[in-house]
Order: structure tokens, then C-alpha cells, then sequence
């Protein structure tokens, strides 16, 4: 199969410049083993199947896609915390899929990551200021005397009171753990951070205060993001673009706003039509695209177009048979699919024109 | 109107602890009908999860302060003895939980559990328990039901977990379905699976469902009346109607305003200001004047009542009526 590269064709980010991340074809296997002394690979879990995806600075790119569709594992590649199985990574311009650990370290400056669970990710037994001064003690970045400073200024910067420096993580509130999370990922002054649901387990409210933070840190340190989560709603609030997994491969990549109006993909389609909208009359004139049954398993991917067999408008025999291509739809929109849907097809054209 | 299948009147649950007194729900009244479904909304540790567990005799004077009433059928379930209780909480009233892997047991059959569930209200024999739990399954959507009760919850990814659960809350055919954050750990295409499935259910049963959440989208596809909670009390209630086009009270603005849509383009959230209030420092007057950006000197000492303004809407909040019109008209509605 051919490389496909998605790339951002609106013309504003794209013209020319270097991307700060580029995948090609990545693909990550976990062997399922069977034995206990003699070890024999059975089969294949395809995390990650063929991805290629390119990130420009100061961009935000977001990633939706069910559990288990290899969003996270494909953010631990981009990482290097798992090696791919096959493909090329590159960090503004420089390959770095085969480096060594030793060689890794210097790149893991620039790439730094916010995780979901602000009460898993921290350590319980260190305080907050050794939490966050910890990237400088590793990487040596800071005077051992100039660390308390720095640690006190980058808590200033993400919204936490620098007095509490002594403080255990228990002592604070979810939001103000994530923030904790955001200033740790900030000390080293990285160029590209991926936050993996880094709001899914706050409430509402606070949700907003840490989606702003991130947009205010953005555009002072301009800082790109891969922004992974479940909720579209926030995926596309805070993206530029929105890429759509399904079991370890992107089906569709646009823009927001294009996407939500004109979804190519049916699964697209299926996944905003089940967001919920907080709004009565909005919410009746959706139509709804109800999928049928669960996620195939990544282990023996359907054949031909891996959506087929939960997808309402699949044709067989050429759903089954031949895997669809990324093709250009709208500006900046590419989809993977036989049949695409129609413009328009979720939401009705009136209720969204006056959106934006 | 129908007679209320359920009417909680001024309930109060306080949980003594070593720092204070928790006051976890703080005079709550509401009614559920037959057919109807009842969203709560509010964030962690408003209250609405204390209410419901307190509703369904889960928790007990035993753990709790508990004042108030809850009527449900007539009768006061809080008088009632806990054998009793436990008689109608089985039979007559069903819960979901949010994590169905807490809730099923891990070492028995999924089938096995739902048998349990049915023989220790009716007296069916094993077989015909059996053919009960497995059309149960079949009907919250579950394949090849007589395979599946076959199954440890291991076996089952976590929409159909859920919808394990959902089987064996409604196996007993109850006329009260509470459903506790039901799909906040599931995809969204499972989440409207299980909602739709609770919906059909509630129409074929005539259940009255309470849906406790902290997501407006939820509420609005779904919940026919609407109760916004904050710190233990009930701020603003309402229809579906109400709240999302002329809601009255600063925090539901807040909430609103603080959720990113599909359906717009927002350059930039309005987070509400602040964190939570503890509940045991509740701040005096309105419990959310801290974090209000429209507080006047009597939010710091009254609490606001919670009074209606047409037919069943109601707000607790000092505002007059035509300044809470205007502003959310004003300042709400059009960025929300």
C-alpha cells in the first residue's frame, strides 16, 4: 500500500515549513504470545495500523476514536515509550524511529505529554515543587540552586499559588492536580505536547478552566499540540484539525468546523451524531446514524474497509473486498471511504448556520 | 396530574465526620411520575448521588443524619424497616451504577447473577429465573443472550456490561429505574446505545427514570424534567425547555456557558470562577455567592428559596425575575 500522508491542504499552515512532527506509515504490532517456556507469537494485536499524520508548529491536532482504536498507543509512538513495528517517525525534520534510548533523551525536551488521571500521574509521596522540578533535575537544564525558582514561576504561570510548593498532590483538587500535570510538562520548555483526555476526568466547569489554560499557553510559548479524546465536543473547540481513528487507522481528517458540518466518513458520522447537544430543539433535528454492535477486534481486522460490517451504507462486495484510500473531500478534508455521506447529512443546514 | 411515584420532601442527609459535619444534601423536594424521566445535573459533591442512595435506602441512618421524607407508593421509605426496604428496593425500584465492573460480581456468571437477583423477590424455580434473566438480555440488546449468560463479566466488553446491569436493575419489571451516571465511562456511540435502550424501556414498562449526570447533552436528549444542583440544594428546576433557553440561576449560566459545542464556534470558554464550596465550611446566604458573578450583599446572608416563576420553573436566587430575563437573554444566550 501506498504512503498516504494526510496533510493540512487549507494552505495556512502547511506552505512550505518543515512539520514538527511527521508519521509515515507507522504501524505498531503487540505479539499475543502462547507457551510457557517456549514462546510462540499466535497473532498480532494492530494497535496502530498504518498512520501517517503530519503536525505543524504552533498547530493543534486532535484525535477521536473510540477505546482501543490505538489512539494512546499511537501517542506512546509518537513518544517512543513503544517502538513502532514498522514506519518513519520525524521530529522537525530530523528521523528518530530507530534512536536509542541515550539518544532519544535530548528529543524528549521537545515532547512532553498530559495524561488523563491527574490522580495516577503524580506521585503521591513528593511534593508538588519536587514534582514539577523533577524534569530540571533529570535533564539538568537548571542550577540545583535556581530549581525552587523556576518550579515557583512555572506554578504562577499555570494558575497554582507558588507558596504551595511544600504541598502533597492529595491536598489538591482535581483541576488544580491537572494543572500540576500541565507545569510539570512546561518545565523543559518543550515545542510539542501531547495531552492524552487531559480534561476527561475533571467537572464541567473546570474542564473550561484547564482547556483555557492550555490555549493561553499555546499562543505565549507557541506550542503545538496532538490533543487526544473521547469527547468531540472538546476536540473540536480546542483544534485546528480533528483526525478520526477506527481500529488503528485514521478514516477522515478536516478541519473542525468542516467536519462537524459535513462529515464524509459514516463512522464520522455515527460518532457526532451519538454526542449529545446541550440543546432541546437542536438535539430533535439531528439525525442519527446508530451503530450497530461493538468494535471489532484489532487482533483479525474485518477485511477490505475495517468499518464494513457496523457500517449502515457498506456495499458488498466492494466494502469487503478493497480497503478505501484517504481522498480529499471539502478543503483540508480527507476520508477513507466507498460511499461517503452527503454534505449535511447529520445536522440539519438551518439549526447550524448561524454556529459560526 | 398522576399521583407522583416517588416525593421527596425536604430531605437532608448530613454524614458526621472528624472535621465536621458534611452536609450532603441540604433540604431537597421533588416529585417523579410514572413514564417520566428526571435528570439531575451538578458537579462532584453537589449532592445528587447522596439523594438517590438515600432514596433507595443505601444509605441509612446508620452511616447518616438523615430528616425529611421520601414517599414512595404512599408509603415513607425512611420510616420503613430495613428488611422491608430491601423488599421493595429489589422489586420495585432498580439501579445502574457508573462502573458496572463494581457492580457484578467478577467470580459468578452474568446469567447466574440476574437468577439471584430474581429468586430473591420471586419465587420462580432456577429454570424459569433462568428463561427470565436470558430474554432480559436479549432485550437490553445483548447477541446470542443464552451464550452470554453463560459468561463471567470479563468476558463482556463495557457497553455490554452495562447493559448487564441494565438487564438485571429491570428484571424485576421495577417502576423506578435510577440510573447514576450510567454511561459516563462508555464511547459515545455505546452511551446513546444504553440511552435509547433506557428510554424504550421506559416507555414499555411506564418506569419513571432518574438519570443523575453531570452532562447537559445527556439531559437535554433524554430528561423530560431538569434539576440543577449545587452544594446539597436544588438551585433551578425545570423542562428541558426551561433551563437550556430561559435558565435563571447564575450557576446554570455558568455551566452553559463553561461547556464546549459541536453546534458552535466558541473562541473562548467562560469557566465559572472558583472551585467548589466544601460542605462543611458551606458559605452563609447562597451557597454559590463566592463564585457569582452577579452577587448583591443579601446572597452573603440569605439562602435563597427556591421559587417558581411560571407553572413548575424555579430558581433559588436573590435576582429579581426580569433582571434574570435579562441577563440571560443578554449576556447568556447568545454566546451559550
Amino acid at each position: 500500500m501506498s504512503v498516504q500522508t494526510v496533510e493540512s491542504g487549507n494552505g495556512t499552515k502547511g506552505d512550505g515549513r518543515t512539520p514538527l512532527i511527521k508519521i509515515s506509515n507507522i504501524k505498531k504490532y503487540f505479539p499475543i504470545r502462547r507457551g510457557i517456556l517456549i514462546q510462540k507469537t499466535i497473532g498480532n494485536v494492530h494497535a496502530v495500523d498504518g498512520v501517517s499524520l503530519e503536525v505543524y508548529p504552533g498547530e493543534t491536532v486532535g484525535l477521536v476514536g473510540e477505546t482501543g482504536c490505538g489512539k494512546s498507543t499511537l501517542a506512546r509512538v509518537i513518544m517512543k515509550l513503544y517502538d513502532p513495528t514498522s514506519g518513519e517517525l520525524a521530529f522537525d525534520g530530523q528521523r528518530y524511529d530507530r534512536f536509542s534510548r541515550a539518544k532519544m533523551r535530548p528529543l524528549r525536551r521537545e515532547m512532553q505529554m498530559i495524561f488523563q488521571d491527574p490522580y495516577a500521574s503524580l506521585n503521591t509521596r513528593k511534593t508538588v515543587g519536587s514534582i514539577i522540578g523533577e524534569p530540571f533535575r533529570i535533564h539538568k537544564t537548571v542550577d540545583r540552586g535556581k530549581i525552587k525558582g523556576e518550579v515557583q514561576q512555572l506554578m504562577e504561570l499555570v494558575g497554582l499559588n507558588p507558596e504551595h510548593y511544600n504541598r502533597y498532590p492529595h491536598e489538591f483538587s482535581g483541576g488544580q492536580r491537572q494543572r500540576i500535570g500541565v507545569a510539570r510538562a512546561l518545565a523543559l520548555k518543550p515545542k510539542l505536547i501531547i495531552c492524552d483526555e487531559p480534561v476527561s476526568a475533571l467537572d464541567v466547569s473546570i474542564q473550561a478552566q484547564i482547556l483555557n489554560l492550555l490555549e493561553d499557553l499555546q499562543q505565549e510559548f507557541n506550542l503545538t499540540y496532538l490533543f487526544i479524546a473521547h469527547d468531540l465536543s472538546v476536540v473540536k473547540h480546542v483544534s485546528d484539525r480533528v483526525a478520526v481513528m477506527y481500529l488503528g487507522k485514521i478514516v477522515e481528517m478536516a478541519p473542525g468546523d468542516t467536519l462537524y458540518r459535513n462529515p464524509k466518513h459514516p463512522y464520522t458520522g455515527a460518532l457526532l451524531s451519538a454526542v449529545p447537544v446541550p440543546d432541546p430543539d437542536l438535539a430533535s433535528a439531528k439525525r442519527r446514524i446508530i451503530l450497530e454492535g461493538d468494535v471489532p477486534s484489532p487482533i483479525n481486522p474485518p477485511s477490505g474497509c475495517r468499518f464494513h460490517p457496523r457500517c449502515p451504507r457498506a456495499q458488498l462486495p466492494i466494502c469487503s473486498e478493497k480497503e478505501p484510500e484517504l481522498v480529499p473531500h471539502h478543503p483540508g478534508q480527507v476520508a477513507a471511504c466507498h460511499f461517503p455521506l452527503e454534505d449535511r447529512a447529520i445536522m440539519a443546514s438551518a439549526a447550524v448556520g448561524e454556529g459560526g | 396530574m398522576a399521583e407522583p411515584l416517588l416525593e421527596v420532601k425536604n430531605l437532608k442527609v448530613r454524614f458526621p465526620t472528624d472535621d465536621g459535619i458534611v452536609k450532603a444534601v441540604d433540604g431537597v423536594s421533588f416529585q417523579v411520575f410514572p413514564g417520566q424521566t428526571l435528570g439531575i445535573v451538578g458537579e462532584s459533591g453537589s449532592g445528587k448521588s447522596v439523594s438517590m442512595l438515600t432514596t433507595m435506602g443505601l444509605i441509612t441512618n446508620e452511616q447518616a443524619l438523615i430528616e425529611g421524607e421520601v414517599i414512595f407508593e404512599g408509603q415513607d421509605l425512611l420510616k420503613l424497616p430495613p428488611d422491608e426496604m430491601r423488599t421493595i428496593r429489589g422489586s420495585k425500584m432498580g439501579m445502574v451504577f457508573q462502573d458496572p465492573m463494581s457492580s457484578l460480581h467478577p467470580f459468578y456468571k452474568v446469567g447466574d447473577q440476574i437468577v439471584e437477583a430474581v429468586r430473591s423477590h420471586q419465587d420462580l424455580s432456577k429454570k424459569d429465573a433462568m428463561d427470565l434473566a436470558i430474554d432480559m438480555l436479549r432485550r437490553v440488546g445483548i447477541p446470542r443472550p443464552d451464550e452470554r449468560a453463560k459468561q463471567y463479566p470479563h468476558e463482556y466488553s463495557g457497553g455490554m456490561r452495562q447493559r448487564a446491569m441494565i438487564a438485571m436493575a429491570l428484571v424485576l419489571n421495577p417502576d423506578l429505574l435510577i440510573a447514576d451516571e450510567p454511561t459516563t465511562a462508555l464511547d459515545v456511540t455505546v452511551q446513546a446505545q444504553i440511552l435509547d435502550l433506557i428510554d424504550r424501556l421506559r416507555e414499555e414498562f411506564n418506569a419513571a427514570v432518574v438519570i443523575i449526570t453531570h452532562d447537559l447533552g445527556v439531559v437535554a436528549e433524554h430528561c423530560d424534567e431538569i434539576q440543577v444542583m449545587y452544594a446539597g440544594r436544588i438551585v433551578e428546576t425545570g423542562d428541558a425547555r426551561d433551563i437550556y433557553y430561559h435558565a435563571q440561576h447564575p450557576y446554570a449560566w455558568g455551566l452553559l456557558q463553561s461547556i464546549a459545542r459541536m453546534d458552535q464556534e466558541t473562541d473562548r470558554l467562560q469557566p465559572i470562577k472558583g472551585l467548589p464550596p466544601s460542605l462543611i465550611y458551606v458559605p452563609s446566604g447562597c451557597a454559590f455567592h463566592p463564585r457569582c458573578p452577579y452577587i448583591m450583599d443579601v446572597c452573603k446572608r440569605e439562602v435563597p428559596e427556591l421559587i417558581p416563576s411560571n407553572g413548575h420553573h424555579a430558581s433559588a436566587c436573590h435576582l429579581s425575575l426580569a433582571e434574570k430575563e435579562r441577563i440571560f437573554r443578554e449576556e447568556v444566550a447568545q454566546k451559550a
